[in-house]
């Protein structure tokens, strides 16, 4: 605790390591690259709509932005985030405790409480 | 550095307090201050029950019993209870799990510190002269009618105390995941350890509405807003909702560390290990979720509807079953035991058949139906009272005897624990079971007097006489430990003789440090185990004597709190007095500019080092002062 320790990895070890960070980077390019088409796609589908193209109505776009969106809200935790990671199970349990709640409790509101 | 004490001047010792961050002071800062406030609530209730001790009483005036009521119950569940449990979770909770300090040591200061200025803040009315009237709830329709200041401070009080119970529970949540000891697995955490987990968990989820509540709240008195306003499109009910997502919670956050303790109490005085500590678990973690499935049943006769109605009915008597499951295994925790009859421990079984009662109006008060007929009247008031002073305070008060040698290494008078628990239980049960009868007869809750001839009076004259008794068992208490302390009969590790968890394994008072080395935990109640097989220490380390970090204390969390209660009185006078915006806007910058300098400075703490250490161990082994 006290005093820093060195610690020499050994040349497997580092290529080891080398090559997991070799993947990590791939994984996040590709993610990242994979979001951005996403958003490119949202925005032509927006696009579409407003000029009027037969088929995207606001039924179809709608479902599909919200879609869209909960990927790259699960994309961002798990990829960015690094909620795939080992050690991340209690934050993950506390998010998805949170995320219960806040649908639960204003679909409440919405279906039978409000008046 | 060392705890050792020394000779010190008084304001040395009030600086060293005021700029603590070790968890154990902390504890106790919490433990005098959450003392101070149930004094002050305590009087309160004395004086509503001498109000109502006859029929046509003016004792007080009308609008002063508001005032009274409403602060009465503020002060007990935020500044009272929450603060005390708080003090027990601070103090205990780390040595249990074999961690040194809590996660944030920084912001376990700035928690207590919020707290203190939060209640100051809400008392502060008091000398004013114009003091919270709309009660504890503050229902929006009443609160936006009310006059003066009164309800200000309710709104700013509480949001400064809430913003110290959200870092507390923080806290406590990280370190519990973070610090445990190694061998500690979440299967062999103590029961309190448990508790004050998912209360902790529960604060995190319950706290943050109320944040906005009393934003909203806020807006609408001091800045112009219109959330509760229906002239306005604003919707009143939205406050009860709000407040009661937060409140049910609330209810639960009070009464789990409670379960905590009486666990802890139960199975060392029954000299067994917990029965179905799974079970006990799993209870503890479902009535934590359920809780926040509930809140409607204190809106049933808002109007929601059958339906709403009917599932929140079902909801709430489906959390009786979990406790339930709570009552048997302490039942079976003391079957077969071997019983001692200790202060603590008659608390403990005190507490059975209290709560038991408590429990079973609440799921009266859950058919909806019958609450139609419940609602607002004096049967509520002895459901609460029968849960929170049958389970919460019960607690409390079988915690400061249980964890007093453990804390301040006296022992307090047995013989004067048990007339404490005499004069309160009887008290307790003389003031509050009549009153489920008062509310069967009609009495509603909340009134500043009654007529004659209505057959009230002998009810509320025996209520207000157990009032009276539970006023002798507090001062009892008190005495006790003046006494004890001026007596000051040290006490070794272990004063009960029994203990099962790490706490009982270290000196008492232990030292800033807690463990010389980090214990290496083997099971559920690790002491015990270590006891039984001979090792008469109960401790194995996981780790040789080596320099431990320690935080640095820091006075800057008392200057962050001091902002924000200056910034309060500029939001409060801003829209009447020329000098309220500045002031307000001078006292947040005030709060900025300190967490600029905490952020800024590096405190790097500093290293017991291990000779200081390896001295303390053989002072120790000579049987030398701890
Ligand atoms: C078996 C568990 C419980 C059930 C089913 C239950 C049910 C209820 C219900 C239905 C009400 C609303 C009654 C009304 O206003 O008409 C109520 C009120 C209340 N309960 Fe409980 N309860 C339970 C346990 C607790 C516990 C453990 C506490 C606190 C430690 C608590 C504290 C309160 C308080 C403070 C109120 C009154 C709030 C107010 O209007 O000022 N309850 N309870
Ligand atoms: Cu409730």
């Amino acid at each position: 605790m006290s005093e820093v320790e060195m610690y020499k990895r050994t040349p497997l070890e580092q290529d080891l390591f080398i090559r997991r960070s070799k993947e990590t980077m791939r994984g996040q390019v590709m993610m990242f690259s994979l979001m951005i088409f996403m958003t490119l796609v949202s925005f032509t589908f927006v696009v579409a709509h407003l000029q009027g193209v037969e088929g995207f109505t606001k039924y179809l776009v709608i479902p599909l932005l919200f879609l869209f969106a909960a990927v790259q809200v699960a994309l961002q935790l798990f990829y960015f985030m690094h909620m795939k990671e080992k050690g991340h199970g209690v934050p993950q349990m506390f998010m998805f405790t949170g995320a219960v709640f806040a649908f639960l409790i204003p679909l409440t509101f919405v279906t039978i409480v409000w008046w | 550095m060392s705890s050792v004490a020394q000779k010190r001047g008084f304001g040395a010792a009030l600086w060293d307090w005021m700029t603590t961050v070790d968890h154990k002071k902390i504890g106790i800062l919490y433990l005098i201050g959450g003392g101070f406030f149930f004094v002050v609530g305590g009087i309160e209730a004395m004086i509503i029950r001498l109000q109502l001790l006859k029929p046509n009483n003016d004792l007080v005036s009308a609008g002063l019993f508001n005032d009274l009521i409403t602060m009465h119950g503020t002060t007990m569940i935020f500044l009272a209870a929450m603060p005390i449990l708080f003090g027990f979770m601070n103090y205990i909770m780390p040595l249990q799990i074999g961690a040194r300090d809590v996660a944030f040591p920084f912001i376990n200061s700035l928690g207590f510190w919020m707290f203190f200025f939060g209640g100051v803040f809400l008392n502060v009315s008091w000398l004013v002269g114009q003091v919270p009237d709309a009660g504890w709830t503050s229902y929006a329709s009443l609160s936006l009618a009310s006059t003066g200041h009164g309800i200000d401070f309710y709104a700013i009080g509480l949001q400064i105390a809430g913003g110290g119970s959200l870092m507390a529970g923080i806290n406590f949540l990280v370190t519990i995941i973070n610090m445990r000891a190694p061998g500690m697995t979440y299967m062999r955490m103590p029961l309190f350890t448990w508790t004050t987990f998912v209360a902790s968990a529960m604060i995190l989820f319950a706290f943050p509405p109320l944040t906005v509540g009393l934003f909203f709240l806020t807006f609408d008195r001091m800045f112009g807003g219109n959330f509760f306003n229906h002239t306005m499109g604003g919707n009143t009910i939205i406050w009860e909702h709000i407040f009661w997502i937060f409140g049910h919670p609330e209810v639960y956050i009070l009464i789990l560390p409670a379960f905590g303790i009486f666990s802890e109490i139960f199975s060392i005085f029954s000299r067994k290990r917990l029965f179905g500590y799974p079970a006990m678990v799993f209870a503890t973690v479902l009535i934590g979720f359920l809780g926040f499935m509930v809140w409607a049943h204190h809106m049933f006769t808002v109007g929601l509807g059958p339906t709403a109605n009917a599932i929140f009915a079902v909801a709430t008597m489906a959390i009786a079953v979990p406790t339930g499951v709570k009552i048997f295994n302490w039942l079976l925790t003391i079957w077969g035991g071997s019983i001692v009859l200790t202060t603590p421990m008659l608390y403990a079984l005190g507490f059975i058949p209290s709560f038991v009662m408590g429990g079973v109006t609440g799921v009266m008060q859950g058919a909806a139906p019958l609450d139609y007929q419940l609602h607002d009247s004096y049967f509520i008031v002895a459901h609460f009272h029968y849960v929170i002073v049958g389970g919460v305070v019960l607690a409390i008060l079988a915690g400061v005897h249980l964890y007093w040698p453990k804390m301040f290494g006296t022992m307090l008078s047995e013989t004067l624990g048990k007339i404490t628990f005499v004069f309160f239980f009887v008290g307790f049960h003389c003031t509050f079971l009549i009153q489920h009868w008062l509310g069967f007869w009609g009495m509603p809750r909340r009134v500043w007097t009654y007529m004659d001839g209505q057959g009230w009076n002998t009810a509320n004259m025996i209520s207000s006489i157990g009032a009276l008794l539970m006023a002798i068992g507090v001062i009892v208490l008190v005495v006790n430990i003046i006494m004890t302390t001026v007596k000051n009969v040290r006490v070794g590790n272990d004063p009960w003789g029994d203990g099962r968890t790490l706490e009982w394994a270290i000196p008492s008072p232990p030292p800033f440090y807690n463990f010389t080395q980090t214990p290496l935990v083997r099971g559920l109640d690790t002491v015990w185990i270590e006891k039984q097989e001979g090792n008469k220490t109960g401790l194995t380390f996981a780790e040789p004597v080596q320099d431990i970090h320690m935080p640095n204390g820091s006075i800057i969390p008392f200057f962050m709190t001091f902002g924000l209660f200056i910034a309060g009185f500029g939001a409060m006078f801003h829209q009447e007095t020329s000098w309220g915006l500045p002031l307000l806007i001078f006292g947040l910058a005030w709060t900025f500019v300190s967490m600029a300098v905490r952020s800024l400075q590096d405190d790097l703490g500093f290293h017991v080092t291990k000779q200081e250490l390896q001295r303390d161990i053989d002072n120790a082994n000579k049987g030398g002062q701890n």
